[in-house]
C-alpha cells in the first residue's frame, strides 16, 4: 500500500478546504442547533457594525454642533405624544437624537471593552505561560502577583491609574488619554483570569510528550512556549475573553457612570446613563432608558456568546 | 471443564449494541452470542475498539445514551435482564453480577474507608446487620489476599498499592456473592508481578465459589493463564469462539492466527514478525534506500568514535517530593541511583523494569529533558553534562532522538503532520530551500509507511500506530545516530505492535542507528535487543547479552520477571 494513510472510516466524508472543514466540524454544529445562540450572533454582530459605521448608520451626528436645534431638545420617543418621527429614541436636553448617541456611545463602550481585552489578554497570557512552563519560583512570585491584583476592585485601580495620568499628564490632554486610561485600568484588573486559565494549561501541556518532543529536537524554551503551547492553550482563553469583554464594557458603563471614565465629550454607554439619570426624576425617562437597554443587550447577546463557547469547546462542562 | 447443563448462567443472543451520532449510526457490537457457565472463565479478546467492553456494559445495562441495545437478548439463569426498568437493574448489579475495572484507582471511593464501601455493599443488596457485614468485610480481605485484614480494613483506598488496590476492587465485586463476575482489563494497569497474582486470585474465587467469570482482555498472555473458553472480537463482531488451547494453538479465523502470529514469543527470537496487515494496511514491505544517495544518508560520517557511542557512569536523579524552602526540611525520591552502563555503536540496548524502576528516566537524562543530579553521560567521546550551552549540546544532541510511548499526547495537535516532521529539519537547518523540506518530509513518510498524503493532515485523523509512525518520521528528521524509544509500542495493540517493531527493526539495519529500547515486556525485549539491563527501584542490576540473560539470569529479580512472563503455548 503505498497511498496508506486511511483515515477511520466515519471521517472519510470529510472535506478537505479549510472553509468546508469549519462547516462540517462540531462548533458550527453546535451553533447552527441552537436559535438562542443564533439570535445572540446577529443581534452582536448588528451592533458592532452599526457602532463601527456609526456614521454612516446613524440618522444624524450628536456632536456637530452645528447639526443641533435646541428647539428639539428633550423631544419623547417617536410613538409618543409630541414625539417626532426624526427621533425615534427621543432627543436629550440639548436636542441630540437618542439613538445616533447610542449609536456613538456604543462605539465607544466596544472601543474600551475591545482594547481592554486584547490588552488584559497580552499581559495575562504572557504571566501564565511563563509561570506554567518555568514553575518554581518563577511561578510562585509571578501568582502571588495576580493573588494581590485580585483584592483591588477595578474602580480603585481606575481611579488610582486616573489620578496618576492626571498627576503626570498636562491638564489639556486628560480628555484625550481618558479613554487610555479607562483601558489600563480595565485591563490591570482583569488579566489575572487569563494568567491563571493559561498557568494551569500550561502546567498540564508541559508534561505532554510533544512538548518534551519539542525539547529533544533542541528547540529553546520561547519557541516551545509560542509555537507548542500557546496554541494549544488559547481554547480556554477566547472564551474568557468573550465573557470580559461583556464584563469590560459593564466596568466601563459603572466607571463612566461614576465619572471616572470617559469625558462627556465623547460619551459612552455608561456616559449617557448618567447623564439620562437626571432627567429620570422630571419625566424624560428616555434619555436614560434607551442607552441602558442598548447596554444590556450588548452585554447579554456577548455573554451568551462566551457561555455557548465555553460549552462547545469543553462538551465535559455539560 | 465445568460439566454443561440446559440453562447456561449466562447466555446473550444475537446482541446489537449502536451508537448514534449525527455522523451515522457507530455499530460497536453486533451478532454477539455467547453463553457462560458456573464455574467458567470465558475470556473476550480483541483490540482496541473491538466492542469487547461494550458486551460487558451491555450486560450490566450501563450503556450510556445515546447509546442503546438494539436487538437481542441477555439472559440470566434463563430470565432476560435487559431493557429492566432502572431499579430492578440497580438490585442485579453488585448483588448477581459484579464488575471489576481496569482502573483500580478510579473504581474505589477515595473518601471512604475500605470497610464502608464493603459494608455499603452488602448491607444495600443483603439482609444482613451492621456487625455481620463488618466481620465479613475483614473476612473478604483475607479471601483476597489481604495481610492483616482486621486492621487494613479501616484504611482509606489510597493507602493501599496498586496490586493492593485492584484486591479490594476484587474484594468489593464478590462481597455479595454474584453468580457473574465481569472483569474488563482488570490486569492492564498493574505490573507483570502483581498481574500474575491478581489473576491466580481470580481464577480461584471462581472455582471456590463456583461463580462464572467473564474476563475481557487485549492480552493474549491472560487468555493462555486463565481462561477456559475464548471468543475472538473483531470489528464489533464475534469472529471465533472455542476452547482456549484451540484457540491459541489452531485459530480457525485468519484474524485470530494474525493476532497470535503477532503476539512476541518469549522462548525465542524471530526475524521478523509475520505480516499482520490485518488492522491497518500500512505499508510493511520493506523498501531498500540508498545510503549513499539518499537525504537521509547525508551527513553521516559522524567520524569514527573509540569505545562506546554512549557511556553513562553513576547516573543519579532525585525528584523533590516534598518542597520546603529550608534545604533540611526537603525530601527526595531517588529515581535513578548510580547507574552505569555503555552502549556501543550499532546495537540495540534494551532496558527494562517495572514501573518505577527509573527506566523512563534513565531516557529522558540522556535526551535532556532532565538534567541529573550527579554522574555523567558521554555521547561520541564527548561529555553531555559537561556543556554549559545550549547550543553545543544542541550539536550532539540532534544526533540523537526519542520516540514516545503515548502516541496520543507526543504530536501537538494544532500542527499539521507535515510541520511536525519539518519543525527538526527547519530548525536544524537541515535543507536548504522550502520545497526541498516538503520533499524531505514526504520522503520520510513514505519511508514509515505512510502515504505523501498525510502531511497534510491533523494528528487527530490517524490511528494510534500511524500516530507512532508519524513520531519514527519526526525523530528521523534531524538524521539521527542514536535513538531512544521509551516504550514505543506499550500503548498499542498487538498487531499495530508488531508493524511497528518490524518497521523500527528495519529502520535500525539499514541506517546503522543505535537504539535505546526501553520496555516492561520481556518478549519485545528479546526480539529487539541485542543486550539488555535490567532495573529496580532506580538501580541497574545487571546487564547482559540478550540470550545469556534469557537462559541464565544472574540476580533473583530477573529470574522472578523471567518466571511471571506470561507463556503461550504454541503450534509447532
Amino acid at each position: 500500500m503505498s497511498d496508506a494513510a486511511r483515515p477511520s472510516p466515519a471521517r472519510e466524508t470529510e472535506p478537505k478546504t479549510a472553509i468546508g472543514r469549519f462547516f462540517d466540524s462540531d462548533l458550527w454544529w453546535s451553533f447552527s442547533h441552537s436559535p438562542l445562540v443564533i439570535i445572540a450572533a446577529i443581534v452582536t454582530v448588528v451592533m458592532i457594525f452599526s457602532a463601527v459605521f456609526a456614521p454612516l448608520v446613524a440618522p444624524c451626528n450628536p456632536f456637530d454642533l452645528a447639526q443641533l436645534d435646541l428647539m428639539d431638545s428633550l423631544k419623547p420617543p417617536a410613538w409618543l405624544e409630541g414625539g417626532d418621527p426624526r427621533y425615534i429614541f427621543g432627543t436629550d436636553d440639548q436636542g441630540r437624537d437618542i439613538f445616533s448617541t447610542i449609536l456613538y456611545g456604543a462605539r465607544i463602550s466596544l472601543l474600551v471593552g475591545f482594547l481592554s481585552v486584547i490588552l488584559a489578554m497580552l499581559i495575562g497570557v504572557t504571566v501564565g505561560l511563563i509561570a506554567g512552563y518555568t514553575g518554581g519560583l518563577t511561578d510562585t512570585i509571578l501568582m502571588r502577583i495576580a493573588d494581590v491584583q485580585l483584592t483591588f476592585p477595578a474602580i480603585l485601580i481606575a481611579l488610582l491609574v486616573d489620578g496618576v495620568m492626571r498627576g503626570l499628564l498636562p491638564p489639556e490632554m486628560h480628555e484625550e488619554v481618558a479613554i487610555y486610561v479607562l483601558v489600563l485600568a480595565i485591563a490591570l484588573s482583569s488579566w489575572v483570569q487569563y494568567a491563571r486559565t493559561v498557568r494551569s494549561s500550561a502546567l498540564v501541556e508541559r508534561t505532554k510528550e510533544y512538548v518534551q518532543a519539542a525539547q529533544v529536537i533542541g528547540l529553546p524554551a520561547p519557541l516551545i512556549l509560542f509555537r507548542h503551547i500557546l496554541p494549544n492553550v488559547m481554547g480556554p482563553v477566547l472564551v474568557i475573553a468573550t465573557i470580559q469583554l461583556a464584563l469590560a464594557i459593564i466596568i466601563e458603563a459603572t466607571l463612566s457612570f461614576l465619572g471616572v471614565g470617559v469625558p462627556p465629550t465623547s460619551p459612552s454607554l455608561g456616559t449617557l446613563i448618567r447623564i439620562g439619570n437626571d432627567y429620570l426624576f422630571s419625566g424624560e425617562w428616555w434619555i436614560t432608558v434607551f442607552p441602558g437597554l442598548a447596554l444590556i443587550i450588548l452585554v447579554l447577546a456577548v455573554n451568551l456568546l462566551g457561555d455557548w463557547l465555553r460549552d462547545a469547546l469543553n462538551p465535559k462542562l455539560r | 471443564m465445568p460439566e454443561r447443563n440446559n440453562t447456561p448462567l449466562l447466555d446473550i443472543r444475537d446482541l446489537k449494541v449502536e451508537f448514534p451520532s449525527r455522523r451515522g449510526v457507530l455499530v460497536a457490537a453486533q451478532g454477539v452470542n455467547l453463553s457462560l457457565q458456573p464455574g467458567e472463565i470465558l475470556g473476550v479478546v480483541g483490540e482496541s475498539g473491538a466492542g469487547k467492553s461494550t458486551i460487558a456494559y451491555a450486560i450490566m445495562g450501563l450503556i450510556e445514551p445515546p447509546g442503546r441495545m438494539a436487538q437481542g437478548e441477555i439472559l440470566l439463569k434463563g430470565e432476560r435482564i435487559d431493557g429492566l426498568p432502572r431499579e430492578k437493574m440497580r438490585r442485579i448489579r453488585g448483588r448477581r453480577i459484579g464488575m471489576i475495572f481496569q482502573d483500580p484507582l478510579t473504581s474505589l471511593d477515595p473518601l471512604q474507608t475500605v470497610e464502608a464501601q464493603l459494608v455499603e455493599t452488602m448491607r444495600t443488596h443483603l439482609p444482613i446487620s451492621e456487625a455481620e457485614a463488618r466481620a465479613r468485610a475483614v473476612d473478604l480481605l483475607d479471601q483476597v489476599g489481604i495481610p492483616n485484614p482486621a486492621e487494613r480494613v479501616k484504611n482509606y483506598p489510597h493507602q493501599f498499592s496498586g496490586g493492593m488496590r485492584q484486591r479490594v476492587v476484587i474484594a468489593l465485586a464478590i462481597s455479595c456473592e454474584p453468580e457473574v463476575l465481569l472483569a474488563d482489563e482488570p490486569t492492564t494497569a498493574l505490573d507483570v508481578s502483581i498481574q500474575a497474582q491478581i489473576l491466580e486470585l481470580l481464577k480461584k474465587l471462581v472455582r471456590e465459589k463456583g461463580m462464572g467469570m467473564i474476563i475481557i482482555t487485549h492480552d493474549m498472555g491472560v487468555i493462555a493463564e486463565v481462561t477456559d473458553r475464548v471468543a475472538v472480537m473483531y470489528r464489533s463482531r464475534l469472529v471465533e469462539e472455542g476452547p482456549s488451547d484451540k484457540i491459541l494453538t489452531r485459530p480457525d479465523h485468519p484474524y485470530s492466527q494474525s493476532l497470535i502470529a503477532a503476539v512476541p514469543p518469549p522462548d525465542r527470537r524471530i526475524e521478523r514478525f509475520p505480516l499482520v496487515e490485518y488492522i491497518e494496511k500500512a505499508g510493511d514491505e520493506s523498501r531498500k534506500l540508498d545510503l549513499a544517495t539518499h537525504w537521509l544518508g547525508q551527513a553521516r560520517d559522524f567520524g569514527q568514535t573509540d569505545g562506546p557511542l554512549l557511556r553513562i557512569e553513576d547516573l543519579t536523579m532525585r525528584f523533590m517530593t516534598k518542597p520546603s524552602i529550608l534545604p533540611s526540611r526537603r525530601r527526595y525520591m531517588t529515581a535513578v541511583d548510580h547507574v552505569s552502563l555503555d552502549i556501543r555503536d550499532g546495537e540495540v540496548f534494551g532496558l527494562v523494569g517495572e514501573s518505577g524502576s527509573g527506566k523512563s528516566t534513565v531516557a529522558r537524562l540522556i535526551s535532556g529533558i532532565y538534567t541529573p543530579f550527579a554522574g555523567r553521560i558521554h555521547f561520541a567521546g564527548e561529555e553531555l553534562t559537561a556543556f554549559k550551552s545550549r547550543r553545543e549540546a544542541n550539536r550532539l544532541r540532534r544526533q540523537m532522538q526519542m520516540i514516545f510511548q503515548d502516541p496520543y499526547s507526543s504530536l501537538n495537535p494544532r500542527m499539521k503532520v507535515r510541520d511536525i516532521v519539518a519543525e527538526p529539519i527547519r530548525f536544524h537547518k537541515l535543507a536548504s530551500s522550502g520545497a526541498e523540506v516538503r520533499r524531505i518530509v514526504d520522503d520520510l513518510l513514505d519511508h514509515v509507511g505512510l502515504g505523501a498524503s498525510a502531511a497534510l493532515r491533523y494528528p487527530h485523523e490517524f490511528s494510534g500506530g500511524q500516530r507512532q509512525r508519524i513520531s519514527i518520521a519526526r525523530a528521523l528528521a534531524t538524521r539521527p545516530r542514536f535513538l531512544i524509544c521509551d516504550e514505543p509500542t506499550s500503548a498499542l495493540d498487538v498487531s499495530i505492535q508488531a508493524q511497528i517493531l518490524n518497521l523500527l527493526k528495519d529502520l535500525q539495519e539499514e541506517l546503522g542507528l543505535t537504539m535505546l529500547f526501553i520496555s516492561h515486556d520481556l518478549p519485545v525485549i528479546r526480539q529487539m535487543c541485542g543486550r539488555v539491563g535490567v532495573m529496580q527501584h532506580g538501580k541497574l542490576l545487571e546487564t547482559a547479552e540478550t540470550e545469556e540473560l534469557f537462559n541464565n539470569p544472574q540476580t533473583d529479580y530477573t529470574r522472578h520477571l523471567l518466571a511471571l512472563m506470561p507463556r503461550m503455548k504454541r503450534a509447532a
